[in-house]
């Protein structure tokens, strides 16, 4: 048993659920009780679809356990088949229906329906959402897929796009505009946008992009191994990404690459002048493997931050990320427990956060600015405007995006010299978010470092406390910091000006 | 501004009894308004990563930092042995109770799954509350699917609570159902005035708050999910106050008239109170519900509040109702609704949700009534539709807030009727 406040990722069938709805012609079985229709509402109103997910429920409640939930599924299935007409039916269990024991899979073939049919297994009690996707995808590819020559021109499939997912539906886009610039053209994009006819025809393109690892990796292991189908294993978001991308496509299919379109402005928005405030501001990193890995990379080479801390939630990733991070001369934070990364965070007192809607709720309480950089989705991840991560559109996007909570270049030296003006004052916070200025005064609970002091029983001197307030917010938790440990190093007992500025001196970078 | 109606209204016209796809939210779901109004309590589901993601999804609450609310999610070692569950409760609730130490009432919520392998959370709940008496009391009721749709859960919770009551002879009034604040406070106000004293709400605000219950207790609902909390209040010798629910002017009229008749308050003093704040709401709901005369609306099954909306829309919006849908239907609590309502129209119990979109497309209703998954698909195929969720979150009771309930209908009619360039999604 393990007590969690909120989840990073929702249950195995809400993968399924996913990969059924970024599908068309596709339609699920779920054999579930009543209530677990909530996850509707996460493709309606966070994605805003503007048609329900392709899946019915057969919702047993109480009375029907001590009869027959068995044949309540095979009606649900016979139903849902003449309704909705599927070219492809998906079966499986819910978390509940798991435990009654009814095997899905066993009962829908009984039906002898005219269409393949797909039994998922979709451990509950094990595995979570990523899981669930690239589980049922690997399974539809398994089930569809066939022998084919090769096309004759140059081609790939986009895999592991889903509905739900963090920008796909950008990122395809980009993707496929990046490709087109280098002569190769997409033979199937999925489960993003695809038909089951469409997946049978999977093993005539030339190779597979991998985009999200997370929920397409099996099914590209699967299609190397079946039909000799390379994968690429560069995730093209960030301007070194891209390139590193576009020489692993060009050395799959052997083609000239310099037509290739990897133009963004983000190299030199960060040489730009105003980008100097940008250096080694220290932040923290965490999303799925794939998000945080090619953020850190990003943050550190292509604009210049110290990455202070990085980590994802998802175990599946936790070997590719423990290596990763090691190159930043970290520990990876691997976890889904929301508070123990909030401890993590607090520890570290980072000046930017990029991580999830989780962290972002995280700093909103600390007072770290924070861009989102990864899944779990909220309503604000899918924007009317196209706004990708991977490819040259999505390093222009991730710039502007992640530069976007910080107090800004000059107006980070005016607040340094105009500290204590009434008016002009660092508690506002940067002048772009007037909504944000009010909330500092009433949360004097969540400074962190006040804590700290009170535990290593250091005091304050009181000039010392007033040239503190003196430092700008937003490095002045880690001022404190480490000052407090300069002093117990020391085995100084007090604070005095004296102490901040040796301590200062000290800690100078 | 009535229709026509008989004597009876739709007190015993046949109920269309479906039995397909129900969609619908659990009882887990309303631990997201309970736990606001129940400020020093926890509520712990012992579930699975479903329900801990049911919770945080179904209102888009990532708003509190570590809120009163959390999940106990059972894993494969626990489904092995039944011995082993219970202690691994034990050391959760430990875990939890020594972070969180200003919590004095732990509910311990049953789920689908837990009930499903029969996870004795009584037992658990009884040695729990022993081990931390009397700092904390350990309540437990199952807000599961298999068992309650949505606001049962607030009546399930309820009723455990009302369980636990010590028994007492007071005269005295209870009302049962949380309510926002604003609304709770000009309830008791209104019945200040009235002259009632010992004036009693149901879920109690913190476990200081003390409620008894007895034989000379009436007790009346604000709500009107809250059948089984009825009938535990009617098993502890409480006498039940019959009355249309407090929506929109007459509504909350009439519910204050039938407390009104109980404890023999004069009709001048009735009057005198009752006469300004209805008027008001009268005057106001006529404003805002200009744009929702004669527009037909269509309820999906969704909280129990259908059938007094629908008497709302109906007898003081003058709207036309096509069909009224309700998860359950509870006629002792909401037959002075039903008697309200006008013959002839659909009224459905449960739910087949895709034989309740044939019905929907083949009237075409000006406003349909649902829950968070069909509304956007229903908006996309050229309907207009109101967001169910909102009616039991947002301050809808009562003379005050009368024509803002108006206005949660009138305003996708009027968004509908301002955008003018169509809607392609």
């Amino acid at each position: 048993m393990k007590l969690s406040v909120w989840t990073y990722e929702g249950p195995p069938h809400v993968g399924a659920i996913r990969v059924a709805t970024g599908m068309e012609k596709v339609h699920l079985v779920l054999h579930a009780p009543q209530g677990d229709t909530y996850a509707d509402l996460l493709f309606t109103m966070i994605e805003r679809r503007n048609h329900r997910p392709p899946v019915t429920y057969t919702t047993f409640q109480a009375r029907d356990l001590g009869s027959d939930t068995a044949s309540l599924f095979k009606k649900a299935c016979i139903e849902a088949y003449e309704r909705f007409k599927p070219e492809l039916l998906l079966v499986g269990a819910s978390c509940t229906a798991e435990l009654i024991q009814d095997d899905p899979g066993g009962l829908a073939e009984t039906l002898g329906l005219p269409v393949p049919v797909v039994a998922l297994e979709l451990p509950s009690y094990q595995r979570k959402e990523n899981f669930g996707a690239d589980e049922t995808f690997f399974q539809i590819v398994k089930t569809l897929s066939r022998p084919l020559e090769r096309t004759s021109e140059i081609t790939c499939n986009l895999i592991g796009p889903t509905a739900l997912g963090f920008r796909h539906r950008d990122d395809v886009l980009e993707m496929t505009k990046l490709l087109n610039s280098m002569g190769i053209t997409v033979n199937v994009c999925a489960p993003y946008g695809a038909t089951p006819k469409d997946i049978e025809l999977i093993s005539q393109a030339h190779f597979n992009v991998l985009m999200y690892p997370e929920t397409g990796e099996m099914a590209c292991r699967y299609l190397e191994r079946t039909y000799s189908q390379p994968f690429t294993k560069t995730v093209p978001i960030g301007v070194g990404a891209i390139s590193d991308f576009v020489k692993e496509v060009s050395e799959i299919v052997e083609i000239n690459t310099s037509d290739a379109n990897t133009y963004s402005q983000l190299p030199w928005y960060s040489a730009s002048v105003d980008s100097t405030y940008l250096t080694s501001k220290r932040v923290f990193i965490f999303g799925d493997g794939t998000h945080a890995m090619t953020a850190a990379r990003i943050a550190r080479d292509e604009i210049g931050f110290e990455v202070v801390g990085l980590g994802c939630f998802n175990r599946e990733m936790a070997r590719p990320m423990r290596k990763f991070a090691a190159t930043f001369g970290l520990d990876a934070l691997v976890s889904d427990d929301y508070l123990e990364v909030e401890k993590h965070i607090q520890a570290i007192a980072p000046e930017l956060i990029l991580g999830t809607q989780m962290e972002r709720h995280i700093g909103k309480r600390l007072g770290i600015p924070c861009a989102v950089i990864s899944a779990p989705v909220h309503v604000q991840d899918f924007p009317a405007r196209y706004s990708p991560q991977m490819g040259p559109e999505g390093a222009n996007v991730i710039f502007d995006t992640w530069v976007h909570p910080l107090v800004m270049g000059l107006e980070e030296h005016l607040l340094t010299m105009f500290r204590e003006d009434f008016e002009f004052h660092d508690e506002a916070g940067p002048s772009h978010h007037a909504a944000h200025s009010p909330e500092k005064k009433n949360q004097p609970q969540v400074d962190e470092a006040d804590e700290v002091s009170s535990e290593n029983k250091i005091i304050w001197l009181t000039d010392a406390e007033k040239e503190l307030k003196k430092i700008p917010f937003f490095v002045r938790g880690k001022a404190r910091k480490n000052t407090e440990k300069y002093a117990e190093n020391n085995g100084f007992s007090e604070i005095s000006i004296e102490t901040l500025y040796e301590a200062k001196a000290h800690y100078a970078r | 501004m009535s229709s026509d109606q008989s004597l009876t209204g739709c007190l015993d016209a046949p109920v269309l009894k479906e039995r397909g796809q129900h969609e619908v939210f659990c009882g887990l779901t309303s631990i997201i308004w309970l736990h606001r109004k129940m400020q020093d309590a926890f509520f712990l589901v012992v579930g699975s990563r479903t329900c801990a993601h049911l919770l945080q999804s179904a209102a888009g609450v990532m708003v509190f930092a570590e809120p009163r609310f959390g999940t106990a999610i059972l894993e494969e070692t626990d489904l092995a042995g039944m011995a082993d569950a219970q202690q691994e409760l034990e050391r959760t609730v430990e875990e939890l109770l020594s972070r969180r130490t200003d919590i004095r009432r732990l509910f311990l919520v049953g789920s689908c799954p837990s009930e499903v392998i029969k996870l004795d959370l009584a037992t658990a709940a009884e040695k729990l509350s022993e081990q931390y008496f009397p700092k904390v009391n350990v309540i437990n009721y199952s807000g599961s699917g298999i068992e309650t749709t949505f606001t049962q859960g607030e009546d399930a919770c309820l009723e455990a609570v009302i369980r636990g009551l010590e028994t007492s002879n007071e005269q005295q009034l209870v009302i049962l159902g949380a309510l926002p604040d604003i609304v709770h406070d000009q309830m008791l106000r209104l019945l200040e005035q009235l002259g009632l004293t010992n004036v009693f709400v149901l879920p109690q605000v913190r476990v200081e708050d003390e409620v008894s219950v007895g034989s000379n207790t009436h007790f009346i609902c604000a709500q009107p999910f809250l059948g089984a909390s009825f009938e535990e209040m009617v098993r502890r010798g409480a006498k039940p106050i019959y009355a249309p629910f407090p929506f929109g002017a007459s509504g909350t009229t009439a519910w204050l008239k039938a407390i009104c008749d109980i404890f023999r308050v004069s009709k001048e003093t009735f009057e005198a109170v009752t006469d300004a704040p209805r008027r008001r709401a009268e005057i106001a709901i006529e404003k805002v519900s200009k744009i929702l005369t004669d527009r037909s609306v269509f309820f999906f099954p969704d909280s129990q509040l259908e059938i007094p909306l629908a008497r709302f829309l109906n007898q003081e919006c003058g709207m036309k109702l096509i069909e009224v849908g309700s998860p359950y239907i509870h006629k002792q609590l909401v037959g002075p609704d039903l008697q309200l309502l006008p013959e002839g129209i659909t009224i459905s119990e449960g739910q087949d949700v895709d034989k309740q979109l044939d019905r929907v497309f083949d009237r075409m209703p000006d406003l349909v009534v649902c829950g968070l998954g069909l509304a956007n698909p229903l908006e996309a195929k050229g309907l207009t539709t109101k967001w169910a969720i909102e009616l039991v979150f947002s301050p809808i009771h009562f003379y005050e807030q009368a024509a803002d309930l108006a206005s949660l209908f009138a305003r996708p009619i009027n968004r509908s009727e301002k955008l003018k360039i169509g809607k392609v999604a």
